[in-house]
Protein backbone atom coordinates (compact mmCIF):
# COMPACT_ATOMS: atom_id res chain seq x y z
CA UNK A 1 0.00 0.00 0.00
CA UNK A 2 1.60 3.28 -1.09
CA UNK A 3 -0.17 5.47 1.49
CA UNK A 4 -1.44 4.62 4.96
CA UNK A 5 -3.55 6.88 7.13
CA UNK A 6 -4.29 6.49 10.83
CA UNK A 7 -7.10 8.59 12.27
CA UNK A 8 -7.24 9.96 15.81
CA UNK A 9 -8.96 12.81 17.57
CA UNK A 10 -7.79 15.64 19.75
CA UNK A 11 -10.87 17.34 21.08
CA UNK A 12 -13.04 18.11 18.06
CA UNK A 13 -10.12 17.92 15.62
CA UNK A 14 -9.73 14.82 13.46
CA UNK A 15 -6.05 14.16 12.84
CA UNK A 16 -4.88 11.82 10.11
CA UNK A 17 -1.29 10.61 10.36
CA UNK A 18 -0.28 9.67 6.84
CA UNK A 19 2.79 7.70 5.84
CA UNK A 20 4.06 6.77 2.39
CA UNK A 21 3.57 8.46 -0.96
CA UNK A 22 0.72 10.56 -2.27
CA UNK A 23 0.99 9.79 -5.97
CA UNK A 24 -1.25 8.99 -8.90
CA UNK A 25 -3.27 5.90 -8.21
CA UNK A 26 -3.60 4.19 -4.84
CA UNK A 27 -1.98 6.91 -2.74
CA UNK A 28 -4.13 9.71 -4.09
CA UNK A 29 -7.24 7.55 -3.77
CA UNK A 30 -6.47 6.77 -0.13
CA UNK A 31 -6.16 10.46 0.70
CA UNK A 32 -9.37 11.28 -1.14
CA UNK A 33 -11.41 8.54 0.51
CA UNK A 34 -10.04 9.25 4.01
CA UNK A 35 -11.03 12.91 3.89
CA UNK A 36 -14.35 12.09 2.25
CA UNK A 37 -15.12 9.63 5.07
CA UNK A 38 -14.27 12.18 7.75
CA UNK A 39 -16.48 14.81 6.14
CA UNK A 40 -19.20 12.19 5.88
CA UNK A 41 -18.87 11.60 9.62
CA UNK A 42 -19.50 15.29 10.17
CA UNK A 43 -15.94 16.27 11.06
CA UNK A 44 -15.46 20.01 10.62
CA UNK A 45 -11.83 20.29 11.70
CA UNK A 46 -9.42 18.04 9.85
CA UNK A 47 -5.66 18.07 10.28
CA UNK A 48 -3.42 16.11 7.93
CA UNK A 49 -0.07 15.11 9.41
CA UNK A 50 2.35 14.68 6.50
CA UNK A 51 5.52 14.12 8.57
CA UNK A 52 5.98 10.64 7.12
CA UNK A 53 4.97 11.49 3.56
CA UNK A 54 8.22 11.55 1.69
CA UNK A 55 6.93 11.85 -1.84
CA UNK A 56 4.08 13.64 -3.57
CA UNK A 57 3.51 14.24 -7.26
CA UNK A 58 1.19 16.67 -9.04
CA UNK A 59 -1.69 14.21 -8.68
CA UNK A 60 -1.10 14.11 -4.95
CA UNK A 61 -1.04 17.89 -4.81
CA UNK A 62 -4.28 17.89 -6.76
CA UNK A 63 -5.84 15.54 -4.22
CA UNK A 64 -4.74 17.79 -1.35
CA UNK A 65 -6.39 20.72 -3.11
CA UNK A 66 -9.47 18.62 -3.76
CA UNK A 67 -9.59 17.61 -0.11
CA UNK A 68 -9.30 21.24 0.94
CA UNK A 69 -12.19 22.38 -1.26
CA UNK A 70 -14.31 19.37 -0.26
CA UNK A 71 -13.90 20.14 3.44
CA UNK A 72 -14.47 23.83 2.84
CA UNK A 73 -17.66 23.16 0.88
CA UNK A 74 -18.90 21.28 3.96
CA UNK A 75 -18.21 24.40 6.05
CA UNK A 76 -15.15 22.79 7.61
CA UNK A 77 -11.45 23.53 7.86
CA UNK A 78 -8.53 21.45 6.64
CA UNK A 79 -4.97 22.17 7.70
CA UNK A 80 -1.61 20.53 7.09
CA UNK A 81 1.23 19.94 9.50
CA UNK A 82 4.84 18.75 9.66
CA UNK A 83 5.60 18.81 5.97
CA UNK A 84 8.92 17.35 4.88
CA UNK A 85 11.25 19.73 3.07
CA UNK A 86 10.45 18.25 -0.34
CA UNK A 87 6.70 18.50 0.14
CA UNK A 88 7.04 21.98 1.61
CA UNK A 89 9.09 23.07 -1.42
CA UNK A 90 6.39 21.76 -3.76
CA UNK A 91 3.64 23.57 -1.86
CA UNK A 92 5.81 26.69 -2.01
CA UNK A 93 6.62 26.67 -5.73
CA UNK A 94 3.01 25.92 -6.70
CA UNK A 95 1.85 28.94 -4.63
CA UNK A 96 -0.32 26.68 -2.51
CA UNK A 97 1.08 28.27 0.62
CA UNK A 98 -1.50 30.95 -0.14
CA UNK A 99 -4.23 28.28 0.05
CA UNK A 100 -3.20 25.87 2.78
CA UNK A 101 -2.64 26.67 6.43
CA UNK A 102 0.58 24.76 7.07
CA UNK A 103 1.79 24.34 10.63
CA UNK A 104 5.17 23.13 11.83
CA UNK A 105 3.98 20.95 14.70
CA UNK A 106 0.86 19.56 16.35
CA UNK A 107 0.46 22.10 19.19
CA UNK A 108 0.66 24.96 16.68
CA UNK A 109 -1.76 23.20 14.35
CA UNK A 110 -4.29 22.57 17.12
CA UNK A 111 -3.99 26.15 18.24
CA UNK A 112 -4.59 27.31 14.66
CA UNK A 113 -8.09 25.81 14.75
CA UNK A 114 -9.14 27.98 17.67
CA UNK A 115 -11.40 30.88 16.73
CA UNK A 116 -9.54 34.16 16.60
CA UNK B 1 18.50 3.89 -24.70
CA UNK B 2 14.88 3.41 -25.74
CA UNK B 3 12.05 1.74 -23.88
CA UNK B 4 8.46 1.17 -25.00
CA UNK B 5 6.00 1.37 -22.14
CA UNK B 6 2.41 0.25 -21.92
CA UNK B 7 -0.22 2.89 -21.25
CA UNK B 8 -0.86 1.87 -17.67
CA UNK B 9 -0.23 3.36 -14.24
CA UNK B 10 2.63 0.98 -13.52
CA UNK B 11 4.61 2.56 -16.35
CA UNK B 12 4.91 5.78 -14.34
CA UNK B 13 6.95 4.14 -11.59
CA UNK B 14 8.87 2.08 -14.12
CA UNK B 15 9.91 5.11 -16.17
CA UNK B 16 10.93 6.98 -13.02
CA UNK B 17 13.07 4.05 -11.88
CA UNK B 18 14.74 3.63 -15.28
CA UNK B 19 15.68 7.29 -15.57
CA UNK B 20 16.92 7.64 -12.01
CA UNK B 21 19.14 4.58 -12.39
CA UNK B 22 20.69 5.98 -15.57
CA UNK B 23 21.04 9.40 -13.98
CA UNK B 24 22.69 7.93 -10.90
CA UNK B 25 25.21 6.15 -13.11
CA UNK B 26 25.82 9.48 -14.83
CA UNK B 27 26.82 10.99 -11.50
CA UNK B 28 23.75 13.00 -10.47
CA UNK B 29 23.39 13.58 -6.74
CA UNK B 30 20.40 12.71 -4.57
CA UNK B 31 18.63 16.02 -4.97
CA UNK B 32 18.93 16.02 -8.77
CA UNK B 33 17.90 12.37 -8.89
CA UNK B 34 14.73 13.27 -7.06
CA UNK B 35 14.03 16.18 -9.44
CA UNK B 36 14.74 14.07 -12.53
CA UNK B 37 12.56 11.28 -11.25
CA UNK B 38 9.71 13.64 -10.52
CA UNK B 39 9.96 15.36 -13.90
CA UNK B 40 9.89 12.04 -15.75
CA UNK B 41 7.04 10.88 -13.55
CA UNK B 42 5.03 13.98 -14.48
CA UNK B 43 5.85 13.53 -18.16
CA UNK B 44 4.71 9.92 -18.24
CA UNK B 45 1.57 10.78 -16.25
CA UNK B 46 0.75 13.38 -18.92
CA UNK B 47 1.41 10.88 -21.70
CA UNK B 48 -0.79 8.34 -19.94
CA UNK B 49 -3.67 10.71 -19.08
CA UNK B 50 -3.71 13.37 -21.78
CA UNK B 51 -1.61 12.05 -24.66
CA UNK B 52 -2.85 8.50 -24.83
CA UNK B 53 -6.09 9.14 -22.87
CA UNK B 54 -5.44 5.94 -20.86
CA UNK B 55 -5.92 3.93 -24.07
CA UNK B 56 -4.19 0.60 -23.43
CA UNK B 57 -3.77 0.08 -27.17
CA UNK B 58 -1.34 2.97 -27.30
CA UNK B 59 2.26 3.05 -26.15
CA UNK B 60 4.51 5.53 -24.39
CA UNK B 61 8.03 5.76 -25.77
CA UNK B 62 10.84 6.68 -23.40
CA UNK B 63 14.27 7.53 -24.79
CA UNK B 64 17.39 8.70 -22.96
CA UNK B 65 20.38 10.39 -24.56
CA UNK B 66 23.61 11.09 -22.70
CA UNK B 67 25.13 14.08 -24.48
CA UNK B 68 28.51 15.58 -23.50
CA UNK B 69 26.89 18.12 -21.19
CA UNK B 70 23.30 17.03 -20.82
CA UNK B 71 21.05 14.13 -20.03
CA UNK B 72 18.11 14.35 -22.43
CA UNK B 73 14.90 12.41 -21.88
CA UNK B 74 12.21 12.05 -24.53
CA UNK B 75 8.70 11.01 -23.53
CA UNK B 76 6.63 10.38 -26.63
CA UNK B 77 2.95 9.54 -26.66
CA UNK B 78 0.64 8.45 -29.48
CA UNK B 79 -1.95 11.14 -29.06
CA UNK B 80 -2.63 14.31 -30.99
CA UNK B 81 0.11 16.51 -29.62
CA UNK B 82 -0.25 19.92 -27.98
CA UNK B 83 1.31 23.38 -27.80
CA UNK B 84 2.82 24.71 -24.58
CA UNK B 85 1.00 27.96 -25.19
CA UNK B 86 -2.33 26.13 -24.82
CA UNK B 87 -1.60 25.25 -21.20
CA UNK B 88 -3.12 27.40 -18.47
CA UNK B 89 -0.88 29.02 -15.89
CA UNK B 90 -1.28 26.91 -12.75
CA UNK B 91 0.08 29.76 -10.63
CA UNK B 92 -2.65 32.17 -11.69
CA UNK B 93 -5.02 33.00 -8.85
CA UNK B 94 -8.04 31.65 -10.69
CA UNK B 95 -6.32 28.28 -11.21
CA UNK B 96 -4.88 27.64 -7.74
CA UNK B 97 -7.82 25.52 -6.62
CA UNK B 98 -7.74 23.32 -9.69
CA UNK B 99 -6.99 19.69 -8.91
CA UNK B 100 -4.89 19.19 -12.04
CA UNK B 101 -2.68 21.13 -14.41
CA UNK B 102 0.61 21.33 -12.50
CA UNK B 103 2.59 18.62 -14.27
CA UNK B 104 4.25 20.74 -16.96
CA UNK B 105 5.04 23.45 -14.45
CA UNK B 106 6.80 20.95 -12.20
CA UNK B 107 8.72 19.49 -15.14
CA UNK B 108 9.96 22.94 -16.05
CA UNK B 109 10.82 23.67 -12.42
CA UNK B 110 12.88 20.51 -12.01
CA UNK B 111 14.67 20.36 -15.36
CA UNK B 112 17.06 22.80 -17.03
CA UNK B 113 15.05 22.78 -20.25
CA UNK B 114 11.69 21.57 -21.46
CA UNK B 115 10.46 21.50 -25.05
CA UNK B 116 7.44 19.99 -26.73
CA UNK B 117 7.85 18.67 -30.25
CA UNK B 118 5.69 16.66 -32.61
CA UNK B 119 6.36 12.93 -32.29
CA UNK B 120 6.67 10.57 -35.29
CA UNK B 121 2.99 9.56 -35.14
CA UNK B 122 1.72 13.05 -34.35
CA UNK B 123 1.72 12.76 -30.60
CA UNK B 124 3.69 14.89 -28.18
CA UNK B 125 7.43 14.42 -27.77
CA UNK B 126 8.31 15.94 -24.40
CA UNK B 127 12.02 16.73 -24.36
CA UNK B 128 13.42 17.12 -20.84
CA UNK B 129 17.07 18.16 -20.44
CA UNK B 130 19.28 18.40 -17.39
CA UNK B 131 22.94 19.45 -17.27
CA UNK B 132 25.30 16.72 -16.22
CA UNK B 133 27.05 17.30 -12.90
CA UNK B 134 30.33 16.37 -14.56
CA UNK B 135 30.25 17.11 -18.31
CA UNK B 136 31.97 14.54 -20.49
CA UNK B 137 34.86 15.83 -22.62
CA UNK B 138 35.50 14.92 -26.24
CA UNK B 139 37.69 11.97 -25.23
CA UNK B 140 34.85 10.50 -23.17
CA UNK B 141 36.36 11.44 -19.82
CA UNK B 142 34.31 13.38 -17.29
CA UNK B 143 35.48 16.81 -16.35
CA UNK B 144 35.39 17.71 -12.67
Amino acid sequence: MSLRGTCREVGDIAIVDFSGKITLGEGSATLRQTVKDLVGQGKKKILLNLEDVDYIDSSGIGELVGAYTHVRSAAGELKLMQLTKRVKDLIQITRLFTVFDVQSDEPAAISAFRPK
Amino acid sequence: MEVTLDTQLESVDLAENIVTRVAEAAGFGEDDLHKLGMAVREGVINAYNYGNCQDKRKKIHLALELEPEMLVVHIVDEGCGFELSEIDDCLAEENLLRTSGRGLFLMRAFMDDLAVRRGPTGGADLVLSKKLPHPVSGNGKSQT
